[in-house]
């Protein structure tokens, strides 16, 4: 499927709402809680999950949630996650992939990474002027959910866990350059404000940065 | 893909030497880092010099001051899910601190028959052997996929010589 249609299906709003429910989610999800998610049926949100996996948005395995196994385990429930599809479009045509990665490859290869963070820390305090102050950890939420990281607060509300790294396919390919960047990007963002800091925690799946308040981390 | 584990080397030419106060970053990560490897899915297996907990003592014919990293995973994902996805990964951030630029490749990773401890010999030939000729199923990086079956592994004999292609390598690298 063309990028562009794969973005059209998220136009319908019920879908859009599924589609938002589902990736902001830590696990894979059921049809059962997907409905409920999205205030919707069960029947109308089972047909609007399978026109999302279509469409290469999201991915489905199916699983046995009781952990129960053979006769009288039940069917195994349909699961639903994001898929590791990415889509954009730009009008007219534009390819700043391609030209993100060679500058990477040629940075890379020079070891160009105090250049390189020195130039994302000012993006980040540029960042951070445009955002306005920046005050506790639900202000940093803020601003870094509308910079795509999807961040998620841990339960005990100390730590901000970032679920999609914006740089993915640039920081699989250099990861040390990288993932150098983006945290002397989240550093320079965060400058100045007091009690938070970002730091290096790389896990797999995750954003390699977390920010966290630094109030309870006296280490 | 049992009964294949996947080698790598990896070496370094330092900026300073070990016990330069100008290395400590690094030495002092050292412990902690390998710690962490142990402990991480997927580990086999890595190289340590006589006496120590790590391999910053052993030597090569690659120089005095090219330090090695050797060691054995079970999959390309349990390694780059430790080289990139743990504290590690810090290490490799502030590499520019530590380590000269390398001017050709310093990373190599092979498939051997599970249960295999490769020499640090065999991994600098596997090391010349993809400076020589780029990647290939004997010897390769992190962006090739080769399997073990490309390096000719899928018919490991008993004592774990490799009937493959691969056999030929000793002789020309």
């Amino acid at each position: 499927m063309e990028d562009i249609e794969a973005i059209v299906v998220l136009q319908d709003p019920v879908r859009r709402q599924l589609y938002e429910y589902v990736v902001a989610q830590d696990h894979e999800v059921s049809r059962n809680e997907a409905s409920e998610g999205a205030g919707i049926g069960r029947t109308l949100a089972a047909f609007h999950l399978d026109k999302l996996v279509d469409a290469g948005l999201l991915a489905t395995e199916s699983r046995r949630l009781t952990g129960r196994s053979g006769p009288g385990a039940g069917r195994p429930a349909k699961l639903y996650r994001r898929s590791g599809a990415e889509h954009h479009v730009s009008v007219p045509a534009r390819d700043y992939r391609t030209a993100a990665d060679l500058l990477a490859e040629v940075a890379d290869g020079a070891r160009l990474d105090v250049e390189l963070r020195a130039a994302a820390a000012r993006e980040g305090r540029a960042v951070r002027v445009a955002a306005g102050p920046i005050e506790d950890l639900n202000a940093v939420r803020t601003v870094l959910s509308t910079r795509g990281y999807e961040p998620r607060t841990d339960a005990d509300g100390t730590v901000l866990r970032l679920v999609n790294c914006p740089f993915h396919v640039l920081s699989e390919r250099h990861p040390a350059l990288i993932c150098g960047m983006n945290l002397a990007l989240l550093e320079g963002l965060l400058e100045d404000t007091e009690g938070l800091r970002a730091r290096l925690d790389p896990q797999p799946g995750m954003c390699c940065v977390t920010v966290e308040s630094s109030k309870n981390n006296d280490d | 893909m049992a009964g294949h584990h996947l080698a790598q080397l990896n070496v370094g030419t330092l900026r300073h030497p070990l016990d330069d106060p100008r290395t400590h970053g690094f030495t002092s990560m050292l412990d902690t880092l390998n710690d962490v490897a142990d402990r991480s899915p997927g580990f086999v297996w890595r190289l340590v010099g006589d006496g120590s907990n790590d391999a910053t003592a052993v030597q090569t014919t690659l120089g005095a001051d090219v330090i090695v990293n050797m060691s054995v995973w079970e999959s390309r994902d349990s390694l780059w899910d430790y080289v990139y996805r743990s504290g590690h990964l810090d290490v490799l951030r502030r590499r520019a601190e530590w380590f000269e630029l390398p001017k050709t490749a310093f990373q190599v990773m092979w498939w051997i028959p599970a249960g295999h401890v490769p020499t640090v010999e065999e991994a600098v030939e596997r090391l010349r052997h993809l400076r020589a000729h780029g990647p290939s199923p004997s010897a390769f990086g992190f962006r090739d996929t080769y399997t073990p079956e490309d390096a000719g592994l899928g018919v490991a004999n008993i004592d774990g010589h490799d009937q493959g292609p691969d056999h030929r390598l000793s002789a020309t690298g």
